[in-house]
C-alpha cells in the first residue's frame, strides 16, 4: 500500500468515527498547574469507564484551574463543538462559573467532583447531578466520627472562602460540642507555623482540618514536625492516592472521612481497582473513581435514551442504574447522591501509603440543602 | 494569650521572615545591578526544590540536595540570563515582565514534563527532626530554628560578599554606573551572568529549604514571589540591607497578625465571626503595611532612587 492510499484509508477511517460519534461529551478539568494531579485522575478514571464506547465521541480540554478559562471552555464545547454532556471540573467556584449557564443552555452537566452548597439547594438543576457528593459531606462524616469517639474539644481550621466555610459548617452539623479554636487560613497558604502554634496552646484534644491539595501536605508534615500529636481528622482529600506519597509517614493513623475507599468491598470497586492499576500503573484516588462512575452512569443513561430526547435521558440518569464502586448509589430529588460515609484511616502498604476503611460515619446520607431545591 | 504562645509566633515570624529574604535578596540584587524584573525567580525556588527532593530522595542525604539544589537553581540562572535575559537588559519593563512571565509557563511545563504533575516527596533530615526546648519551656520545631540560622548565616555571607570582596564592589559599583565600571574594563556581561546565578542559587536554596516542611508542587514559587516583591517594596529596590529588614517586618507582621487580629475582633463579635473577620484582616495586613511605609517613605526603608 503506497503512502497516499494509507492516508485516504486513514482519513476515511477517521471520517467514518466522527460519523459514528452520535453523542459528544465534553470533559473541563484541570491538567495543568498546582492541582493538575486531581484533573489528571478524574480524566483517567472517566476515560476507563468509558473504554470501548465507541459511540461516545469525548473531548478533553484543560481548565488550569482558572474560572475564565472554563467558562471560555465551556461556550466553545457548547456552541461549536456542540456537546451534549459536560462534566470533569474539580474546584467549586469553577463551577459556580461554568454550570448554572451550561444547565440553561439545556445541556446535562455531571459533577466528577465540585458540589457547592448553593447547586444542592436553591440553584438546583434538573439537568445538572452531583455523582460525587455535596460538598459537605465528607466533613459531615468527619463531625460525626469526632463526636462518637468521644472528643470533646476539636480545633477546627479551613481556608477562608466558600468551600472552606461549608467544611468546618458541615463539621459543626454533626459535632455539636465546644471547639478548643475555630480558624480560617489564607487560601494558598504554605506556612501553617502561627496556627500550629495556635493549636498547641488552646488545650484542644484533636484537630479537624481541610486544607486542599499542597496547603494539606504542608500542614501535616509541618504538624508532625511540631511534636503536638494531637489525633488528626479530616475529610479525604488531604489524604488521597493523589497526594499521600507526598505527605510520608506524617500522615499515618491520621482519620478521613470519604464515601469511596480502595478497599471497599463492593466487586465493581475490585475491577475498577485493578483495571486502573492495569491501564495506568498507579493506584486509583477519590477522583478517579467518581470519573469512573460518572462514566458509568452516563453509559447506563445512554443505553436507555438519547440526551437529544432530554426527558427520557434525564429519566434514565436519575434512576442511577449502574454498578457504583461504591455499591449502595440513588439520587436525592436535588439529583445529589444518598450513600454511605465512612471513616478511612492511613496505612503503609509495603511501601506505598494508602487507606483501609475502620468505621461507617453516615448511612444513607443525602445533603443538608435537599429541603431548599424546588425539585421534588 | 501566654508569653509562650507570644514567643513561638514570633520565632515562627522571624523563621518566615529570612525565607523570604532568601528570595528577596536574590530578586533585588538582580534589579539593583541590571534593571531587570524578574518574574521567574519563584521558578528558580521551584527548580531548588525540585532538584533537592530528587537528589534526596535517590541519595537519602540532605546535605547534597541542598548542594544540588544550589547548583541546579544556579546554572538554570546563568542559562536563562544567557539565552533570554542577556536581550532584554536595553528593553523596557513590559517587554521583560512579558519574557520572564513566558519562563514562568516555560519552567513549570518543563517540570511537569520531567517530574510529573504529582507533588513530590521531601523530608526533614533526621539529625533535624522533632523539637528542642528553648529556655522559657518554649518547645519549637529544631529544623525551623535551623531554618532561622541558616538565613542569617546567609545575610552575614552576603553582607561579607558586599562589603569585603572584590565583586561587592563591583556590584556596588554596576549598581550606580554601569557604563562606568565597562568603560574601566570590568567585564560586564560576565558579571551580570554571575549576580544573576548568584541571585538564582539564593532562591534555589530557599526552595530546597522550605521543600521539607512544604510541598513540593508545581507552581510553588508564584505565591512567595508576590510575598518576595512586597518585601523588596517595603525594603527598598536594589537594597539587599532592605531585603532582609524588609523580609522580618512581612514575616512577623503575617505571623503576628494571623494571632492577633482574630483576637482582637473576638472582643466585639463571636468566636466564628471573628474568626472569618479576622482571618480576612490579616491576610491584607502585609499590603497594608506596604502601603504605610510608602507613604513615610516612598523609596521604600534603605532604597536609594525611586
Amino acid at each position: 500500500m503506497s503512502i497516499k492510499s494509507l492516508l485516504a484509508a486513514v482519513s476515511l477511517a477517521a471520517l467514518a468515527s466522527a460519523a459514528q460519534a452520535e453523542v459528544r461529551v465534553g470533559m473541563i478539568t484541570t491538567l495543568s498547574g498546582g492541582g493538575a494531579s486531581l484533573g489528571i485522575d478524574t480524566r483517567d478514571g472517566f476515560l476507563l469507564g468509558m473504554k470501548g464506547q465507541d459511540d461516545v465521541e469525548i473531548l478533553v480540554e484543560d481548565d488550569q484551574r482558572k474560572p475564565d478559562v472554563a467558562v471560555q471552555i465551556a461556550d466553545k464545547m457548547i456552541q461549536s463543538d456542540k456537546v451534549d454532556v459536560l462534566t470533569g471540573i474539580v474546584w467549586s467556584n469553577l463551577a459556580m462559573a461554568v454550570v448554572p449557564s451550561a444547565t440553561a443552555q439545556g445541556k446535562f452537566y455531571l459533577s466528577t467532583n465540585a458540589a457547592p452548597a448553593q447547586l444542592a439547594g436553591k440553584g438546583c438543576h434538573p439537568n445538572y447531578f452531583a455523582v460525587s457528593y455535596q460538598n459537605d459531606n465528607l466533613h459531615e462524616a468527619a463531625g460525626a466520627f469526632a463526636k462518637s469517639e468521644g472528643y470533646t474539644k476539636p480545633f477546627i481550621m479551613a481556608p477562608n472562602y466558600p468551600a472552606g466555610q461549608d467544611s468546618l459548617n458541615g463539621f459543626k452539623r454533626f459535632f455539636d460540642g465546644d471547639l478548643a479554636g475555630e480558624v480560617y487560613t489564607q487560601l494558598g497558604q504554605t506556612d501553617f507555623a502561627a496556627e500550629i502554634a495556635q493549636i498547641r496552646a488552646s488545650g484542644a484534644d484533636s484537630v479537624f482540618f481541610f486544607l486542599p491539595g499542597g496547603m494539606g501536605i504542608s500542614f501535616l508534615k509541618q504538624y508532625a514536625g511540631s511534636g503536638v500529636g494531637l489525633p488528626v481528622l479530616g475529610p479525604a482529600f488531604s489524604f488521597d492516592q493523589a497526594i499521600l506519597q507526598a505527605v510520608g509517614d506524617a500522615a499515618l493513623g491520621v482519620k478521613n472521612g470519604s464515601n469511596w475507599s480502595k478497599d471497599l468491598e463492593v466487586p465493581a470497586n475490585a475491577d475498577f481497582v485493578s483495571a486502573f492499576q492495569a491501564e495506568y500503573g498507579r493506584l486509583p484516588s477519590l477522583y478517579a473513581a467518581y470519573g469512573y462512575d460518572t462514566a458509568h452512569l452516563l453509559i447506563s443513561a445512554l443505553d436507555k435514551a438519547d440526551p437529544s430526547d432530554a426527558d427520557a435521558f434525564r429519566a434514565a440518569l436519575k434512576s442511577a442504574d449502574f454498578d457504583s464502586v461504591r455499591g449502595k448509589f440513588s439520587f436525592d430529588t436535588n439529583q445529589h447522591p444518598i450513600q454511605d460515609i465512612y471513616i478511612r484511616e492511613v496505612i503503609k502498604e509495603g511501601d506505598i501509603y494508602t487507606n483501609k476503611i475502620v468505621a461507617t460515619a453516615l448511612t444513607d446520607r443525602s445533603s443538608a440543602y435537599v429541603d431548599d431545591c424546588s425539585m421534588k | 494569650m501566654s508569653p509562650i504562645l507570644l514567643a513561638e509566633q514570633i520565632l515562627n515570624g522571624l523563621q518566615s521572615g529570612v525565607m523570604l529574604f532568601l528570595m528577596a535578596a536574590g530578586l533585588t540584587l538582580i534589579f539593583g545591578v541590571m534593571g531587570l524584573i524578574n518574574l521567574a525567580h519563584g521558578s528558580l525556588y521551584m527548580v531548588g526544590a525540585f532538584a533537592a527532593a530528587a537528589v534526596a530522595g535517590a541519595t537519602g542525604s540532605f546535605l547534597l540536595a541542598l548542594i544540588a539544589a544550589l547548583a541546579a537553581a544556579a546554572a538554570a540562572g546563568a542559562m536563562v540570563e544567557l539565552l533570554v535575559i542577556r536581550r532584554l537588559y536595553a528593553r523596557d519593563h513590559l517587554d521583560q515582565v512579558l519574557a520572564t512571565f513566558a519562563l514562568i509557563l516555560i519552567f513549570s511545563e518543563g517540570t511537569r514534563w520531567l517530574f510529573g504533575s504529582f507533588p513530590l516527596y521531601l523530608d526533614i533530615p533526621p539529625w533535624l527532626a522533632g523539637t528542642v526546648m528553648l529556655p522559657g519551656g518554649i518547645e519549637y520545631a529544631a529544623y525551623r530554628l535551623a531554618l532561622i540560622g541558616a538565613g542569617l548565616a546567609v545575610a552575614a555571607g552576603l553582607w561579607w560578599m558586599n562589603a569585603r570582596t572584590r565583586l561587592g564592589i563591583q556590584i556596588r559599583a554596576g549598581e550606580n554606573d554601569r557604563e562606568m565600571i565597562a568603560a574601566l574594563g570590568v567585564d560586564i556581561s560576565k558579571l551580570y551572568t554571575l549576580v544573576f546565578a548568584i541571585g538564582a542559587a539564593l532562591a534555589g536554596l530557599a526552595g530546597a529549604l522550605v521543600g521539607p516542611i512544604q510541598s513540593v508542587q508545581i507552581g510553588m514559587g508564584e505565591p512567595v514571589l508576590i510575598l518576595a516583591f512586597v518585601v523588596i517594596v517595603i525594603g527598598g529596590i536594589g537594597s539587599v540591607r532592605g531585603a532582609l529588614v524588609g523580609g522580618l517586618l512581612v514575616g512577623l507582621t503575617d505571623t503576628l497578625g494571623r494571632l492577633l487580629l482574630p483576637e482582637l475582633f473576638k472582643l466585639v463579635t463571636d468566636a466564628s465571626g471573628a474568626a472569618t473577620i479576622g482571618s480576612a484582616f490579616a491576610s491584607m495586613a502585609i499590603y497594608i503595611l506596604m502601603a504605610g511605609v510608602l507613604i513615610w517613605k516612598p523609596t521604600g526603608l534603605f532604597g536609594a532612587r525611586a
